[in-house]
């Protein structure tokens, strides 16, 4: 939380501070991280070379766990405890129209960090690092992860980067005086953590239902500004840990049989030996 | 090489994702496993007895009562040095905090491996399983985590490894734990089911889910869940199979009234055998089945019910 307390003291006349007028003044960031994907509602080919999954002439949207994190900003923008929400994104120059998505949502300003080609978990967390350390957001809310490479990482590695608290695969998010409570989808049910602020979230599916953008506020997105960086701005190297050899299509099922009865299907899994 | 595996538990038993774990560590060299929790000294011994196992680090400390990732990433941490892979079960504690050990090491993590290919390639699916990458790491120490269903479990017995206690690292003071809701059932759990009979949206209540639940209790078996069925309130979340929810790969997987959607075949198509019952026969489910039954679920779960 970045909290600027403005005191108007008369020093120069002794110890008044405790009774001098002063007025407290809580602005509080929240930064959005958003990754451009195949829309979720595409079944992702992969290409005959191998060499990945195609992407040409294939409709991207918001990642949506990351659209998510946008609502859950948004809604904490809307109870007056935030003042700013900010989407940033690591991506080709298309990615802002990712970043536009969020505008239109009702955020109020994007970074579009230009990167062409694969970025990794790794590098994404040192970039946001130093936006991080530029914004100084209170709260960082990212999706738990992105569903094309499933990665599941960037939110913990930037937690783990700054020296603050994480509350991953968050169901609810909780703020309060100076921490917040993150209730987490984990195995077995649900935990609450309470963490210092500033903090790390990461959205998962029940954290709530993210709103359309009305076409008002579509129009309006495009006049919000986005301000343009490289990662070079930042000072990070984009060279790849990881490198992807190869891509193939997961190995297939055989054809299975219809048995015609409940009686047939229970000795059918007998003679397996299954039951 | 030496490879570290970080052991999941309750801090009363040692989990079977530690298992099949071990087996993917084995391929990259010795095995050692850091146990980390409070009062788990049963969890260590445990540990010790697994087949391939040369050394236990314990760090028994009630800082690590329940799994924050603050403190579990600073333990791991303080070990690392030691090894050139560390490996952890893709659950929601290993996908949790490792993510913070591959950062402080500045190395890549390599997310749910499937297969070591050797000691800097694996296999790991993208895009819920549609697709599966092949990666090579290019860092000096491999963090790692592993889908737990794609390997074989290691022997429970038969090792004999030493149990060396280690010191616990200073709390991070940034979180700290409140509470938790954890399902009580007397059922087995969904990811060390042997069989596992599921509902989805076609079951039309939670109510409903009792004539599976009568089928689950002669099987021994676990109840499951599609993302449908959780969304439409049936069941709760950790019901879920499929990319968002829980990985299994039982002996035997029944879907009844679920009709396939991508993101649950995600989380199930591993399975050994697959039956599906659904009145809808053009229902993709039918098309990762071994076994097919095109019939009213109200009709033939209860029937399947008497036939056991």
């Amino acid at each position: 939380m970045r909290l600027i307390l403005m005191f108007w003291a008369d020093f120069r006349g002794g110890n008044h501070l405790g009774s001098a007028p002063f007025r407290e003044v809580i602005s509080m960031k929240i930064l959005v991280p958003v990754k451009r994907v195949i829309d979720y509602n595409i079944k992702a080919r992969v290409k005959s070379d191998g060499s990945g999954v195609e992407l040409a002439n294939v409709k991207m949207s918001m990642n949506p766990f990351d659209e998510i994190s946008v609502e859950e900003a948004l809604r904490l923008k809307e109870a007056g405890k935030a003042e700013e929400v900010i989407v940033v994104s690591i991506g080709p120059k298309e990615a802002s129209e990712t970043l536009r998505t969020g505008l239109a949502m009702g955020a109020d300003r994007g970074i579009l960090v230009l990167h062409d080609g694969e970025s990794e978990p790794l590098t994404v967390a040192k970039i946001l690092k130093e936006v991080v350390a530029a914004e100084a957001p209170g709260l960082v809310i990212l999706g738990k992860q992105a569903i094309d490479d499933d990665c599941n990482q960037t939110g913990q590695m930037l937690a783990q980067m700054l020296g603050w608290g994480q509350g991953t695969f968050a169901s609810k998010v909780d703020l309060g005086e100076g921490s917040v409570d993150v209730t987490r989808e984990i195995d077995g049910g649900l935990e609450t953590v309470k963490l210092n602020m500033p903090a790390v979230v990461t959205a998962d599916l029940r954290l709530n239902e993210p709103r359309y953008a009305s076409l008002p506020n579509i129009m309006k997105a495009k006049r919000k500004p986005i301000d343009e960086k490289t990662p070079a701005d930042y000072g990070v190297d984009t060279a790849l840990h990881l490198t992807t050899l190869k891509v193939e299509e997961p190995p297939k099922r055989e054809a299975g049989i219809i048995v015609d009865s409940v009686e047939a299907l229970v000795a059918a899994l007998k003679d397996k030996g299954v039951i | 090489m030496t490879a570290l595996v970080f052991a999941e538990h309750d801090n009363l038993e040692l989990k079977d994702a530690t298992l099949a774990t071990v087996t993917a560590a084995a391929a990259l060299g010795d095995v050692h496993i850091l146990v980390a929790g409070s009062g788990c000294a049963a969890v260590a011994d445990a540990a010790a007895k697994v087949m391939g196992v040369s050394k236990v680090l314990l760090v028994d400390d009630a800082a690590y009562a329940h799994p924050l990732a603050e403190e579990l990433a600073a333990v791991t941490l303080s070990v690392a040095g030691n090894y050139d892979a560390i490996l952890v079960p893709a659950t929601t504690t290993g996908k949790n905090f490792m993510p913070r050990v591959a950062a402080a090491l500045d190395v890549m993590q390599i997310s749910e491996i499937v297969e070591v290919v050797d000691a800097n390639t694996f296999k790991r699916p993208i895009y819920a399983g549609n697709a599966i990458a092949t990666v090579e790491s290019s860092d000096a120490v491999k963090v790692i985590t592993v889908r737990t269903t794609a390997f074989d479990k290691a022997d429970a017995e038969g090792g004999s490894a030493t149990i060396e206690n280690m010191a616990a690292t200073p709390p991070s003071g940034i979180s700290s734990y409140v509470g938790s809701e954890l399902s009580s059932s007397d059922r087995p759990e969904l990811t060390s089911a042997k069989i596992i009979i599921s509902g989805g949206r076609g079951m039309g209540s939670g109510e409903n889910f009792a004539i599976i639940e009568a089928v689950a209790d002669k099987l021994g078996a676990a109840v499951g869940a599609s993302r449908a069925a959780v969304d439409a309130g049936f069941v709760p979340n950790d019901y879920q199979v499929g990319q968002t929810g829980k990985i299994v790969a039982p002996e035997l997987y029944i879907a009844v009234g679920i009709s396939g959607a991508i993101q649950h075949l995600a989380g199930m198509k591993d399975s050994k055998v697959i039956v599906a019952i659904n009145k809808d026969e053009e229902a993709p489910i039918f098309q990762v089945a071994d076994y097919g039954l095109v019939a009213d679920l109200f009709d033939a779960i209860p029937a399947l019910e008497k036939a056991l």
